[in-house]
């Protein structure tokens, strides 16, 4: 505690707070003199990790991404040479064509480079670390050291997982749930020779790293909020992450126990997932196993690990509409209640990603019901976002659109969640383009977008500048747009039977007229990917010459809007601020403001405006502000308008 | 802000309301919890795979049959050694539980010799395990290649090995990973740190880890040897 003493600041009023037992570790990892390396590589300051995680992830989806844009190509193109490949990936590109066999290892490294690396390690990773001492008024993580241990595990894990980009058999390419006997037997293709060594490696180790994180993100949590902040108070960020942590404590380790078995059965001799295999004309002697086996374990992280990409995402939305719509988030309790629901559901649905496997229909049927309960709570959340944004003062900064652009993509792919939830549909749609646009839809874009609202919106708290709004506004409608540009159109592509991960479409006829579509689906990626080079522009563009930020550039209420602009290990120059209220009060009847930050008590505020508004308050107040804010008179008109139609169709009683 | 009393202000004493540990435990105690949460997943998912294997398997070599050997002893005494190996286990779970009373009395010198002790109950049930790996190893048995009849009398199960050799494999890596700690800790106490820190709490975290290792050894043992 008495590190911290030159930043103490007595006059500040709660002194008899000051040598509170639960905070005596607050300055834990504080040093007076910060060198270079302690400041920014072995840094145990949790913002400097989030930037850490942060700018990982973003190298990472560059990577990602650049893959994704070679097998676009092929996929555009399957007919044309590009000469330029074979100087950029060597062997792999020779003759100017994509080697099949690197075609599956690129879709491979994509989606475990994205769903892990990027939404998992970049996401979570980034606004935990950065959101949840802030917001829930801790000086740091519980454990600084683990939290550092825990990139620094993360940064190894990257690596192994780029090497293996340059390993001579390839990275591995059994896809990135590597099932299998695929994965297993190296004889099977190229990249399951030491390319899927590497990638086990590299899990191992990410494991390790998501165990750590995620301990500190729920010990935190539970025993670092300070006064006043209840359970109830805490904002839904803090929330959303706490349930990922869970779900990642309980489900990565599972994982865990699916590669060690796979390690085994590729280097010990074992037949945990191997029987009755004939390979290159010989039968394998290996037999009593089971591959069936290991998609059962993939899929208990597997699907969870959905949840632990999607839900960091609609926690950023929910703090982000309701600051912008300038309104209580609608439904606090039941969106807790939601995340819980969903976090629960998502350990027993995995095996809806089996329905073919020949599973018991009866068995099949249950994951089928408990998979479109998961729609109960997800609607609450939709519709809690709408019943937010409904008649708010609406502040479109590009973090808002990016916010709405969540809900929009979770509403689409959500859709299509409940056709693939249905055991008698999947026999059709398993392993098509409409999986492939359903879960790019609903998991990768969603949270990429959730990802890049929470950068707009913390970027000030992060470098204590502002982004480029025009070049927001760019950004976000070039990818909005190209991101429904490369998806939609593969859910026709789907239903019409063209399955996913193949070289290319071009020895079956029935596909054939899908051509021109896949062609138009990368040059919409192409689209896409150029458009997060604006992103990557005005960052690291406003990291210097943004516009310096004020203290609470969205007038919010949360805790970490009360800390001064500067980085500061601790947080807090003085004591560490109490909290009295919700973090949703906007717009409140009678408030000198429209947000009252959590710090400020009942008594400061004018009489009208303590304990619990009504509802009629409420409304009335939004009206009068509404009136006079001019920016909201288009948002009034178009809910009046919608008032209107839903009274046209009887939806509503005039 | 004020620190006059509001209203809304909670009363300091109320569990969940900030600015208090609502489990009555610091946050490496938590911690600890949380992690042997995850760990209790990842032998669950290895035991359920080996329950998997066997129930998906026309039959399966009899345990009393494979662990029957006793060093120095010629003979068939089916589960004897593994019994003595579970008991030594169990016993070293005792020590722990006293090093972790003494800890909470501050008596060094008394931490500093149920650790050893601990730490020796570790150390034998290691070396149990070293040699009933080499004892079944010359007998054929190894990852890969299982010499032991099924009950029906076909060729063993490989799996049965296979799944003996990891999951055993697995369950010793965390006694020896825990072995090694406790030596650390076991210095840390003799050279006084946790004097110096007030607390010995790191004793009861790691007291926490050792009882859960047992914990699991007696899935792994009901599984493999019992049933």
């Amino acid at each position: 505690m008495s590190t911290l003493a030159h930043s103490h600041n007595p006059s500040n009023g709660h002194g008899s707070h000051a040598h509170d037992p639960i905070h005596g570790h607050d300055s834990h990892g504080h040093h007076h003199k910060e060198t270079f390396i302690t400041k920014y590589i072995f840094s145990q300051d949790h913002k400097m990790i989030a930037k850490q995680y942060l700018l990982s992830g973003m190298l990472m989806a560059l990577i990602a991404a650049g893959l994704s844009l070679l097998f676009r190509l092929q996929l555009g193109w399957p007919d044309r040479t590009f000469p330029w490949l074979e100087s950029i990936i060597g062997e792999w590109g020779k003759g100017g064509r994509l080697d099949p066999n690197f075609y599956l290892a690129l879709v491979t490294l994509h989606g475990t480079l994205m769903v892990f690396f990027v939404l998992t390690a970049g996401l979570s990773g980034t606004f935990s670390n950065l959101l949840i001492p802030y917001q829930v008024g801790a000086r740091d993580m519980a454990s600084p050291f683990i939290n550092m241990l825990s990139y620094w595990l993360f940064f190894l894990s990257s690596v192994i997982m780029l090497a293996s980009l340059f390993v001579e058999s390839g990275p591995a390419s059994a896809g990135w749930t590597i099932y299998p006997p695929l994965s297993a037997l190296p004889q099977a293709v190229p990249g399951s020779g030491l390319g899927m060594t590497l990638w086990l490696i590299s899990m191992v180790l990410f494991i390790a790293s998501a165990l750590m994180g995620a301990l500190n993100y729920i010990t935190t949590i539970l025993n670092m909020r300070t006064q006043g902040m209840k359970m109830t108070r805490m904002p839904l960020t803090v929330w959303s992450f706490f349930c990922t942590a869970i779900l990642g404590v309980l489900s990565f380790p599972v994982l865990l126990s699916a590669a060690v078995l796979l390690v085994f059965d590729r280097s010990f001799g074992t037949s945990f997932y191997l029987s009755e295999i004939y390979i290159a004309g010989e039968a394998l002697t290996r037999t009593g196993g089971s591959p069936i086996l290991f998609q059962h374990l993939f899929w208990f992280l597997g699907h969870p690990e959905v949840y632990i990409v999607l839900m960091p995402a609609l926690g950023l939305t929910s703090e982000i509409i309701a600051t912008n719509a300038r309104k209580p988030i609608f439904g606090y309790r039941a969106m807790v209640g939601s995340l819980l629901g969903i976090s629960f559901l998502s350990f027993i649905v995995w095996g809806h990603h089996m329905f073919i496997t020949g599973m018991n229909p009866f068995l099949g049927n249950v994951f089928m019901i408990l998979t479109l309960v998961i729609a109960v709570p997800s609607a609450v959340k939709v519709f809690n976002y709408l019943a937010t944004l409904w008649r708010g003062n609406i502040r479109f900064t590009p973090a808002m659109m990016f916010a709405i652009g969540v809900v929009s993509l979770f509403i689409s792919g959500g859709l299509t969640g409940i056709y693939l939830g249905n055991a008698a549909l999947d026999i059709n749609l398993h392993d098509t383009y409409f999986v492939v646009a359903h879960f790019h839809i609903v998991m990768g874009s969603a949270s990429m977008f959730g990802m890049l609202a929470g950068v707009y919106h913390w970027y000030p708290k992060m470098y204590g500048r502002m982004m480029d709004e025009k070049l927001g506004y760019l950004h976000f409608w070039l990818t909005f747009a190209s991101v429904y540009l490369v998806f939609f159109p593969m859910h026709f592509m789907g239903l019409d039977g063209v399955p996913r991960r193949y070289y290319q479409f071009t020895g079956f006829e029935f596909m054939s007229e899908w051509m021109d579509m896949n062609r138009f689906i990368s040059v919409s990626a192409i689209m896409a990917t150029a458009a997060q080079l604006i992103f990557f522009y005005n960052f690291f563009r406003s990291i210097r010459h943004g516009k310096v930020a004020p203290q609470n550039p969205w007038n919010a209420n949360t805790l970490e809007w009360t800390t001064p602009v500067e980085r500061l290990h601790g947080n807090w120059p003085g004591e560490i601020p109490h909290v009295h209220r919700w973090p949703y009060d906007y717009s409140r009847p009678g408030a000198p403001q429209d947000f009252i930050l959590q710090t400020v008590p009942d008594e400061e505020l004018p009489l009208a405006a303590r304990g619990r508004p009504t509802n009629e308050a409420l409304s009335g107040a939004a009206v009068t502000e509404r009136v006079n804010t001019p920016s909201a008179q288009p948002v009034a008109s178009s809910s009046v308008f919608i008032a209107r139609l839903l009274h046209r169709i009887g939806l509503r009683r005039a | 802000m004020s620190s006059q009393a509001s209203p809304s202000l909670p009363t300091s004493g109320k569990l969940w309301d900030g600015g208090n540990e609502p489990f009555g435990a610091s946050y490496g105690k938590l911690m600890m919890w949380f992690f042997l949460l995850s760990d209790a997943f990842t032998f669950s998912a290895l035991l359920l795979a080996y329950a998997a294997l066997r129930f998906s398997s026309l039959s399966w070599p009899v345990p009393d049959d494979v662990f029957a050997g006793v060093p120095f002893i010629h003979g068939h005494f089916p589960l004897v050694f593994v019994g003595i190996m579970t008991f030594i286990l169990i016993m070293s779970s005792v020590t722990m539980v006293l090093a972790v009373e003494a800890g909470h009395r501050g008596a060094r010198n008394e931490v500093v010799k149920w650790m050893i002790w601990t730490i020796l109950g570790g150390i034998a049930f290691l070396s149990c395990q070293a040699w009933e790996w080499t004892h079944l190893h010359h007998d054929g048995a190894w990852w890969g290649s299982n010499p032991f009849a099924n009950a029906d009398g076909t060729p063993g199960q490989v799996n049965f090995t296979n799944l003996f050799f990891t999951i055993t494999g697995f369950h010793g890596f965390h006694v020896f990973s825990g072995v090694v700690i406790n030596i650390i800790v076991t210095i840390m106490t003799a050279v006084g740190v946790f004097d110096r820190r007030g607390t010995y709490e790191t004793i009861e975290k790691i007291g926490l880890y050792w009882h859960f290792v047992d914990l699991v050894w007696v899935f792994v043992f009901t599984f493999f040897y019992l049933i």
